[in-house]
């Protein structure tokens, strides 16, 4: 493994990272929460890619989801409830140089901050997107977010959601210029870790929607789809997610579908009868906002004041 | 620039702006003919040159003179063929024409009809010139309010001067309007005194609908009554002649109209119109020149006006540069190498931003536009945390938006740029017009104590230069730097000297060195409260930001003396910062009977007013503050020396006079409100919120409601 490649030959590399070069503080998740294994999955596919840890940033907001950053030992950024894509974008905006994570929450990304959920995806910057969607706010105890299903009780709604939940996945395939759109469950450790290395491997922001559990507030959201797993759909297809047989035996609907295909990725994703999880949408083609934003960064000092004194002589007199 | 300067032969010569110029006197019976002389530039500086040049040139003037003079004896002239003779001789200097100091004219329309371009084109071309210049605008906020409504005045001031202007001055001596309720509006601000002249549009006399005859008719008596000196002219009628539709193009027939008025340069206006529509088709520009030809000749041969308004050549600047205050912050954005603007569309911050969409490639610099203010500010601020300080330009609405993130960026210790643009307030507000609302709010908007660097810009200079300046500012303190600006400084169009500028004022290349895993990413200096940033890609800097308390290595701490050591360090920043500032400069005496103190775009006419002031033996002078947090220091010192200390701002306070306010429940304006705090002396204040800049004349009735009050009196006891 240490740098032995598949022809045999030898790659010598000055620096090779360990689990441990990405793994920050202790996390302080609650015992049987689904972000645990998400970080886990974050975790192996950065040591995957070797990616030097101050390359990579990993950018949240406010929520139990976005504590994730003092768990890597990366750089991070724990910003604002909701603002975690705009502070994302401004990163890689002129430092494309730099592996950009999110990690966001169903109340940070599709509530406070749903007006940079839907920019963020338009502007495709090459970013990694995982939304840990509990249906539930955890970090404030217990309110309704909007994925919380009908009729389940929250602090702000004793008698039950009112409304149905929003669909992440039929809004998300509905912005222009998306580019890649999946969707996995926490527990199922095989499938989370390949769609979020194939997130992560693709060049352009992709949208992982995670059910995550949330034994503490919503344990039934994620014991209902675990004690049944008939209620998901697993995507198959040569250009989707490649899981063992063992783990496709887990899944006892299974749907052959094209990524590439928008119209049945949307179909599929407004099919609220079934959950469906793999690549939903993956289009390599997208045009990207970061390779616009970072125009100009390669000019010298001299090209520069050269630029700045043109702009002056428009003025002059 | 005379001739009477020199001792050497001068004959047929006159130089204008460096070059030698030809002039032969036309005889009085062919005036109307060919105008009062004929001139032709020699183009060269060079008098030598000029000297042997000039009898060739003289020599075909006399040719043409005689031969127009047999043509007038033999009356064979004909009518039609004088207007050549006219442009060719370009009689860019009006004989007679009464030498000024300095003049206000207007020009008001409706919306969409084209007065700012027209004066804004006069102002650039005085500037160029060599005149001091200071325009405002008149701005409606709808993009196409209703065509003859008072609210939908559009139009422009420009105040041009020998010296330099530094504010818009009192009422205007000559206006053009393009139509009469349009003149209401600016009437019903006191933009004029009698005798003010009125040039305006004739065609509303003859207009198909009764009621818009009526109105024009009694329009006409009105303004008499009132004392203004109206000139009905047909401008309609005239642009009729060359477009089809004078609505778009009547600006430059006006603009042609007073370029005659005020004796300016004919190419230099031409070029800037050739520039406006450069992106538009020769043919454009060939309609436009026409129509600017058509008005300097309207007034050439109809208008009495004639205006001549020189600028000493010491009084020049040696290196001018015309901009208004968005234009200078978007070059200061530049010069401060500074690579990213994030930004979100609002009046009337957002034409920096235009600017800079359309130049910043030339320093590498890329335009965000966001989707609200939230996502720019973090954008921006996502950049600044990335090693790239950037930029963020807005206004007040978009300023209460990023409150939040501001106070992230405080708690973070970020570096950023953040511009207000005021704008009248609060809410919504009055987009378009000048106020300083937002001092208390960008002091201390964001939730509990976020202590940041907060600089107004108090000309269009330091529109520019304050930008450079807070980039170093936010990097070396590692902080926020609010810059406010207004509405006035936005679009106010003045000469300014050019900036050098040099590679030192760009941002340093990004830092991609290790970092001492050993060097906290908080190593706060105890003193000063300073510590360096590691940058992302710095190996062994690696740390989690966040907006929760945090310690010095930024890990969450919510213990009381983690909370209050980093609350204590963010704060002594302010200090430091503090501890390296001057007193500001006082303009006048150290000691008098009355202080003015101000702060932003009131600068100009603050000082004029106060120097009428010192003029008629008042003990008057005036401080203008520039850093508003941390204050600068020796304020109470400065205080200490007068009779009584007021600010003058454009902000609201009550009145002391309106019903039930008293000392003890009366508001008072911001800066006030902030030096009362900060000194714990009795400042006093008058502030009015107008929706125009002050005026030197206002201030000046100010002052001297204050002397009198003060003068006689015993110094205050502090």
């Amino acid at each position: 493994m240490f740098g032995l490649k598949g022809d045999w030959s030898l790659e010598v590399k000055d620096r090779y990272f360990t689990l441990e070069d990405y793994c920050g503080a202790e996390p302080r998740w609650c015992t049987g929460c689904g972000d645990h294994g998400i970080l886990a999955a974050v975790h192996r596919v950065c040591r995957e890619s070797q990616i030097a840890p101050e390359k990579t940033v990993a950018v949240s907001g406010i929520g139990c989801s976005s504590r994730l950053p003092h768990y890597m030992k990366t750089y991070g950024f724990h910003g604002l409830h909701g603002r975690a894509l705009p502070v994302a974008c401004g990163v890689k905006s002129r430092r494309p140089d730099l592996d950009v994570w999110v990690a966001t929450g169903d109340g940070d990304c599709f509530s406070i901050g749903a007006a940079h959920w839907i920019h963020a995806m338009r502007y495709n910057m090459d970013i990694t997107l995982l939304v840990f969607d509990n249906g539930i706010y955890g970090l404030t105890k217990k309110q309704t977010s909007p994925t919380t299903p009908l009729d389940v009780p929250t602090n702000t709604h004793p008698s039950g959601a009112l409304l149905p939940p929003l669909n992440p996945l039929t809004v998300t395939l509905g912005v222009t210029n998306i580019s890649f759109v999946a969707q996995i469950v926490d527990w199922n450790a095989p499938l989370r870790h390949e769609v979020i290395r194939r997130a992560h491997e693709h060049k352009g922001t992709s949208f992982v929607r995670i059910i995550q559990r949330c034994p503490v507030y919503v344990e039934s959201i994620g014991k209902a789809l675990q004690d049944e797993p008939a209620r998901m759909q697993l995507l198959t297809h040569e250009k989707g997610v490649q899981v063992a047989d063992n783990v496709k035996r887990l899944f006892p609907n299974h749907a052959e579908h094209d990524p590439s295909d928008i119209a049945a990725a949307l179909a599929i994703a407004a099919d609220d009868s079934v959950l469906p999880l793999g690549i939903l949408y993956h289009n390599p083609d997208a045009p990207r906002y970061d390779m616009m934003t970072s125009v100009g960064m390669e000019m010298s000092v001299d090209e520069k004041l050269a630029g700045m004194n043109r702009a002056l002589d428009n003025f002059a007199i | 620039m005379t001739k009477t300067e020199t001792a050497v032969d001068t004959k047929y010569l006159f130089k204008r702006y460096e070059t030698w110029w030809v002039k032969v006197a036309v005889p009085r019976s062919l005036r109307k003919k060919l105008g009062y002389d004929l001139r032709k530039s020699l183009q060269t500086h060079d008098l030598e040159q000029a000297q042997e040049a000039r009898w060739a040139v003289a020599e075909e003037f006399r040719a043409r003179i005689e031969k127009a003079q047999r043509e007038t004896e033999s009356k064979s002239a004909n009518q039609d063929s004088n207007m050549v003779d006219i442009e060719v001789a370009s009689p860019q200097k009006t004989a007679g024409a009464r030498q000024v100091d300095e003049y206000i004219v207007e020009i008001v329309s409706d919306s969409g009809e084209g007065a700012q371009k027209c004066g804004q084109v006069l102002g650039l071309v005085s500037g160029k010139m060599g005149n001091g210049v200071w325009t405002v605008e008149i701005i409606p906020a709808e993009i196409q309010p209703p065509a003859r409504e008072r609210q939908g005045a559009s139009g422009i001031r420009v105040r041009m001067g020998s010296k330099e202007m530094t504010n818009m001055g009192d009422e205007a001596e000559m206006v053009v309007a393009f139509n009469e309720q349009v003149l209401y509006s600016r009437i019903g601000n006191h933009a004029y005194k009698k005798g003010t002249v009125v040039l305006l549009e004739s065609m509303w006399a003859e207009d198909p609908e009764e009621k818009i005859r009526n109105q024009y008719k009694d329009a006409l008596a009105d303004f008499a009554a009132q004392g203004l000196v109206v000139h009905e002219l047909p401008i309609q009628k005239e642009c009729l002649k060359l477009v089809p539709d004078p609505r778009k193009g009547k600006n430059m027939f006006v603009l042609g109209m007073l370029c005659r008025i005020f004796s300016r340069d004919i190419d230099t206006a031409k070029n800037e119109i050739a520039k406006i529509f450069k992106k538009k088709s020769d043919k454009v520009i060939k309609i436009n020149h026409d129509l600017f030809d058509a008005g300097f000749a309207f007034a050439q041969e109809n208008l009495d006006y004639a205006f001549e308004i020189s600028t000493a050549e010491e009084d020049r600047m040696e290196s001018p540069v015309v901009i208004n205050g968005n234009t200078a912050v978007g070059l200061g954005v530049m010069a401060a190498g500074i690579e990213l603007v994030a930004m979100y569309p609002i009046t009337p911050a957002t034409s920096a931003s235009h600017y800079l969409a359309e130049d910043f490639h030339l320093t590498g610099g890329f335009v965000h536009q966001a989707e609200d203010e939230i996502a720019a500010i973090g954008f921006a601020i996502g950049a600044s945390y990335a090693g790239k300080t950037a930029c963020t330009i807005t206004s007040g609405p978009g300023m209460a938006l990023k409150t939040e993130m501001i106070g992230l960026a405080v708690m973070a210790e970020v570096p950023l740029v953040i511009v207000d643009v005021q704008r009248g307030s609060p809410s919504t507000g009055l987009p378009t017009k000048v106020e300083q609302g937002d001092l208390l709010s960008s002091l201390y908007g964001a939730a509990g104590d976020a202590p940041k660097v907060v600089i107004a810009a108090a000309t269009i200079s330091e529109c520019f230069h304050f930008v450079v300046m807070a980039r170093k500012l936010a990097e070396s303190f590692r902080t926020p730097v609010i810059i406010l600006t207004d509405a006035n400084l936005a679009t106010g169009v003045q000469p300014i000297e050019r900036p050098e500028v040099t590679d030192e004022w760009f941002a340093p290349p990004l830092d991609q060195s290790s970092w001492d895993k050993e060097v906290a990413p908080y190593n706060w200096d105890e003193t000063t409260g300073l510590s360096e940033r590691p940058i992302p890609g710095m190996r062994g800097g690696e740390y989690i930001l966040t907006g929760l308390a945090h310690n010095r290595n930024s890990k969450i701490a919510y213990d009381s003396a983690s909370n209050q050591e980093g609350m204590n360090m963010r704060s002594r920043k302010l200090a430091t910062l503090g501890a390296t500032l001057k007193p500001p400069e006082i303009h006048g005496d150290p000691t008098g009977d009355l202080l003015i103190v101000g702060w932003g775009s009131t600068l100009g006419a603050i000082e004029e007013a106060v120097d009428r002031a010192r003029a008629q033996g008042h003990k008057v002078s005036s401080v203008h503050l520039r850093f508003l947090s941390p204050l600068e220091p020796g304020l109470k010192k400065i205080f200490s020396g007068f009779k009584k200390v007021m600010t003058i701002e454009i902000n609201y306070s009550d009145d002391p006079d309106s019903p039930l306010i008293n000392e003890e429940n009366r508001r008072i304006s911001q800066l006030a409100l902030v030096l009362r705090a900060h000194t714990l002396m009795d400042i006093q204040c008058w502030s009015k919120v107008p929706g125009h800049p002050l005026q030197p004349g206002a201030i000046g009735k100010v002052i001297q409601a204050n002397l009198t009050e003060t003068e006689g009196a015993e110094a205050c006891s502090a």
